[in-house]
């Protein structure tokens, strides 16, 4: 490996040849400010269109000044990071943006969380030199989405995201010059696109030109009519990330916190979609076994590799883009949908509560789980199973709403019975998690001997795609992982080319699995903290008396009591669903 | 997203100038050109073939269709008339020209007259700055026009009956 010597502000430092400005400035402590640039290490994500020109440094012997973030160290260079000439043309370039940026700071949904806000702020900028006319688009409100142009600052991180690593392609920059914006094709707006909700153009995005739809309002109207009952659920990987809004160390597991802070808040009933994914398990477990074992019996009609369907962009995803294979993925719903079906009639019944007075909030990693619990099949005559659903980000707004001091909450338990969970249910927050639950227990019921060990540590990981073969006492059982689209997209192809080797495969459409989620707090770049959420999940799992999803004792009850057994003609209609074809 | 409701025929002439291209999504400004050269003009449904064609994002295609300024998703109406906007059309008056011809016709920059006949563009700098301010009718050039000859050039397409279309 060639290495190189340079000088960065008088240090002197030796890098890898192809290293750029910026890589070899931060490695040693030198934090040039950058806009547009977005890289998440170790995964293969990177943004560096060169556009903005707010990371330019002085290189001595150039003329121009050097955009740091896209141009590569070279032999006895020297740096100067902030030269009066870089910090004036950094200055410059922001306030130039500033002037074609509505001053919506107070009350923009983005603030405190606004890399423009920040970089305005660390440069010291008070006043805005340049006067211009300002660029105005249609807002566009989508079921999950609002994308606010007037904000857009045309760093294009969201097409890097959209384009190239879920290979959905609904957004490009279109028109020219003032006029540019972020768009889909022919200007339509994102609910007639082929959008998958995934938001990790939300996740990236450095202003507040795309946000979540805001569901606060509506929950906190509800919690305050005294006719609902109002029930809360929350997602796995929202627990190793709330805290982070609140300034705990990446990875804290707040579960305690996080249930006192739903009682605090009003929720007559906390309770977890950690139980409904050990639901989840029961259901699509017993469909892959079903499969399988015709499957073994010769049966080559019977549709393999199954694959998981717990996240909605991904559902959404397929049904645009691979319809054909649309009677392949596993047909139970997901975990929020089947807590919500459960909660409106289980729950509903048992405490004597009227359909309709019943509100089903919950709070996820997620943009599209917005979008899952509007989707028609998924109400009563209107009545939807899932009321509200907030994100992680959502949620803490809620607790600031309620003059909550989170840190110093005591640990609560969930209520039952929905709110009781095993560790396979908790580790459907990452990638690799939900196959690992479903082995747990497929394994067990399939050859009817316990489980020596329940670490799957060739499943766990963050490569992008990975495999496994697992031996079910003799009979060899391989899985496939994607986390991502475009990931997901290279395992869809073999298997419309007719040649995967998989049995079963997980997929999850953010990076990182729900823990990466587009409703997570922003990680601004640093794949270290989902690396640590992940940490934290498995943390989790192993705290946990119970770890496999058939041992729940709740589940079993549900089953006694209500469903009958997996795959039930009631556990069909209340937990399983059916895919259209979006083409 | 709008079905493809295109002439089989159509379609075959996209896919041969794809072809033509190996179907290279690094060749789609040339494809594009092309498909424009032989259709008149870029309609969502054509480029939603090329997209498919190119293994490319629609949003990409109507991306690049927006950028440029000669690619069109209107029809274009039987003599397109296009005003040069470069610096010197404008500093020599242009702009007057443009306005003229948008209030007789009564369409906007981009729109075809009702009639299918005329269509309205603007250009950059065609390179005959001598010239300026310079309209293009087709491909028959008009130099150093003013706002008062705009309704002449007018008539001299409108196919025997010169004194139409005065406002
Ligand atoms: S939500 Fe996902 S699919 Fe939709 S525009 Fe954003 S990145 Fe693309
Ligand atoms: S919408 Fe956001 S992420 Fe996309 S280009 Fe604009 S500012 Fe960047
Ligand atoms: S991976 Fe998780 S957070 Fe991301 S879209 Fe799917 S369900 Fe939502
Ligand atoms: S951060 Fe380097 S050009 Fe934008």
């Amino acid at each position: 490996m060639e290495m190189i010597n340079l000088t960065i502000d008088n240090k002197p430092i030796v890098v890898k040849k192809g290293t750029t400005i910026l890589d070899a400035a931060s490695s040693i402590g030198i934090d040039i400010p950058t806009l547009c640039h977005m890289k998440l290490h170790d995964m293969n994500i990177e943004n560096k269109p060169g556009g903005c020109r707010v990371c330019v440094v002085e290189v001595k012997g150039r003329r121009n000044l050097a955009p740091a973030c896209c141009t590569e160290a070279t032999e006895g260079m020297e740096i100067n990071s902030h030269s009066l000439r870089a910090v004036n043309a950094r200055r410059t370039v922001v306030e130039l943006i500033l002037s074609d940026h509505p001053a919506d700071c107070l009350v923009c949904a983005k603030s405190g969380n606004c890399d423009l806000q920040d970089l305005a702020q660390h440069l010291g900028i008070r006043e805005i030199h340049y006067q211009g006319s300002q660029s105005h688009y249609r807002e566009d409100t989508s079921p999950a989405i609002i994308r606010e142009m007037d904000k857009c600052i045309l760093c294009r991180r969201c097409e890097m995201m959209c384009n190239e690593v879920q290979t959905v392609g609904v957004l490009s920059t279109i028109n020219r010059g003032f006029h540019s914006v972020v768009s889909p094709a022919f200007e339509m707006n994102l609910d007639h696109s082929t959008c998958t909700y995934c938001g990790q153009c939300v996740a990236v995005c450095p202003t507040g030109a795309l946000t979540e739809v805001d569901h606060t309002g509506a929950v906190i109207r509800a919690l305050s009519d005294p006719t609902k009952t109002v029930v809360v659920q929350t997602a796995p990987a929202v627990r190793a990330a709330l805290g982070e809004e609140f300034g705990m160390e990446p990875g804290t597991l707040v579960t305690g916190k996080m249930a006192a802070a739903l009682r605090r808040l009003g929720f007559d009933y906390v309770f977890d979609t950690d139980f409904a994914a050990d639901l989840t398990i029961m259901e699509e477990g017993t469909e892959l076994l079903g499969r399988l074992n015709k499957y073994l019996a010769g049966d080559k009609q019977v549709k393999l590799p199954i694959l998981t369907s717990c996240c909605p962009a991904w559902v959404k995803f397929f049904e645009h883009q691979f319809p054909e294979l649309k009677d392949i993925p596993s047909t139970a719903r997901s975990p929020q949908q089947m807590f919500g079906a459960i909660a409106k009639t289980y729950f509903a019944d048992k405490m004597n509560i009227k359909r309709d007075d019943l509100v089903v909030v919950s709070i996820m990693p997620c943009v599209a789980k917005k979008y899952e619990s509007g989707r028609d099949e998924f109400a009563v005559n209107g009545n939807p199973d899932v009321d509200y659903a907030l994100t992680t980000r959502e949620l803490a707004h809620l607790i600031n709403l309620g003059n909550i001091d989170f840190k110093s909450l005591p640990n609560e338990e969930f209520d039952n019975p929905l709110g009781e969970s095993t560790g396979a249910g908790v580790i459907f927050g990452t990638t690799g998690g939900v196959i690992e639950a479903a082995v747990r227990t497929a394994y067990e019921v399939q050859t009817g001997k316990a489980l020596k060990r329940l670490d799957f540590e060739e499943l766990r990981g963050m490569e992008g795609l990975r495999k496994a073969t697992i031996d079910f006492d003799g009979t060899l059982i391989h899985i496939g992982i994607a986390h991502g689209l475009g990931n997901a997209r290279k395992l869809l192809e073999e298997i419309k080319a007719g040649h995967s080797e998989f049995h079963a495969i997980e997929i999850m459409s953010c990076p990182g699995g729900c823990i990466g989620g587009g409703g997570q707090p922003y990680h601004h770049g640093d794949v270290e903290i989902l690396k640590k959420r992940q940490r934290a999940i498995y943390a989790e799992d192993k705290n946990k008396v119970l770890r496999k999803s058939h041992e729940n004792p709740y589940i079993l009850k549900l089953y006694e009591e209500f469903l009958g057994e997996p795959l039930s003609e009631k556990a069909h209609h209340l937990l399983h669903t059916q895919y259209f074809d979006r083409s | 997203m709008p079905k493809i409701k295109l002439a089989e025929k159509t379609v075959e002439l996209i896919r041969e100038i794809c072809a033509q291209f190996n179907n290279q999504e690094t060749e789609l400004i040339n494809v594009l050109h092309q498909v424009q050269h032989k259709l008149g003009y870029l309609p969502a449904e054509v480029q939603e073939v090329i997209a498919k064609e190119l293994n490319a994002s629609v949003a990409k295609v109507y991306g690049v269709v927006t950028f440029y300024s000669f690619f069109t998703m209107l029809p274009q109406g039987q003599h397109p008339i296009s005003i040069c906007m470069g610096t010197a059309c404008y500093v020599r008056g242009a702009e007057k020209v443009l306005t003229e011809f948008k209030r007789q016709l009564g369409i906007e920059v981009g729109q075809t007259s009702a009639d299918g006949k005329f269509s309205l563009s603007c250009l950059r700098c065609v390179g005959a700055c001598g010239l300026a301010p310079v309209v293009l009718v087709g491909e028959k050039v008009y130099g150093r026009v003013s706002p008062q000859q705009v309704s002449k050039i007018i008539a001299e397409y409108q196919d025997g009956c010169a004194s139409a279309q005065s406002a």
